[in-house]
């Protein structure tokens, strides 16, 4: 099994799967950030998978896993913020009750 | 002092039935200790995440997430990617684990635990996220991708090559893209002064 890129990819499809879950179910703002996460990893475990089965991408799987790790630490930086910013003025975690371009 | 003793029984339970599982495929079912990784280090992650989002306790998920983040760098090591799994651990596990685990301690007020986890369209996201693993598996399935059967390790030095040479105007962007994350972060968090609290 640790020898077959099927099994990485449908590894990497079900930690997507769990990840999208998480963000399309949880309430608080947090929790679906964290779901962000897991759901980057998967995309990342697909490219380091892809990268280390496929001879023609050579070393370029993980050079494109790292870039992406970058991304998501800038991605999660920002989210936070914006998390805490709202946190603030809200006064709530829960994202169903961020309501006010509702009215 | 039984309250105390029942996550260590947990732990002990769970290293006991990761082992037996190691061993019984080891010892009958003959595989190789690759197998065997590969199996305890993808079940491990998988329930880790799951434990991410199912629990109720917030700093839980994200130690629960730190667990899995672990067992992700594990896999990487397996797959014959060294780098990478380094990369993970200190950039996930390091960095951006303690961020969400701040980030939590800052906003989870005391009745948080006790109000609903789920919204209420948790049972529609679990079918559709159900339908999202079963379509990537049939496509991983139905697709020829042209792989070998062995894994290639790499060479460290080709991948630095690779990323200081060929790919040295991505890595000049991403790091600027950094700076201009952090800057917006604090921006972004920064208790303005005359503000609310």
């Amino acid at each position: 099994m640790s020898d077959n890129l099927d099994a990485y990819l449908v590894l990497s499809g079900l930690l997507f799967a769990i990840g999208s879950f998480g963000f399309l179910a949880r309430r608080n703002a947090i929790s679906m950030l964290m779901s962000i996460e897991l759901m980057l990893n998967a995309v990342n475990l697909a490219i380091v998978a892809f990268g280390a089965f496929i001879p023609a991408l050579g070393a370029q799987g993980s050079v494109i896993a790292l870039i992406v790790i970058a991304v998501a630490a800038a991605e999660a930086t920002v989210g936070l913020a914006i998390v805490i910013a709202i946190f603030r003025n809200k006064r709530t975690p829960l994202v169903d009750e961020y309501d006010a371009m509702r009215q | 002092m039984a309250r105390r003793l029942i996550p260590i029984l947990l732990a002990l339970a769970v290293m006991g039935a990761v082992t037996g599982v190691a061993a019984i495929m080891l010892v009958f079912l003959g595989q190789d200790w690759d197998d065997a990784l590969f199996w305890i280090l993808a079940a491990v992650m998988l329930g880790a995440a799951l434990l991410v989002v199912t629990m109720r306790d917030i700093i839980r998920c994200g130690l629960a997430m730190i667990v899995c983040f672990a067992a992700l760098a594990g896999i990487y090591v397996l797959i014959g990617a060294p780098l990478i799994a380094a990369t993970q651990v200190i950039v996930y596990i390091g960095a951006i684990s303690v961020l969400i685990l701040f980030a939590i301690m800052l906003t989870q007020t005391k009745d948080a635990p006790s109000r609903l986890v789920f919204q209420t369209q948790a049972v529609p996201a679990a079918f559709a996220s159900i339908v999202i693993a079963v379509v990537i598996a049939l496509a991983v399935g139905a697709t020829d991708w042209g792989a070998v059967a062995k894994r290639i390790r790499l060479a460290t030095d080709a991948l630095s090559q690779l990323l200081f040479h060929d790919f040295v105007l991505p890595f000049e962007i991403v790091s600027v893209l950094l700076l201009a994350a952090v800057i917006g972060g604090v921006f972004l968090a920064k208790r303005e002064p005359g503000g609310p609290s």
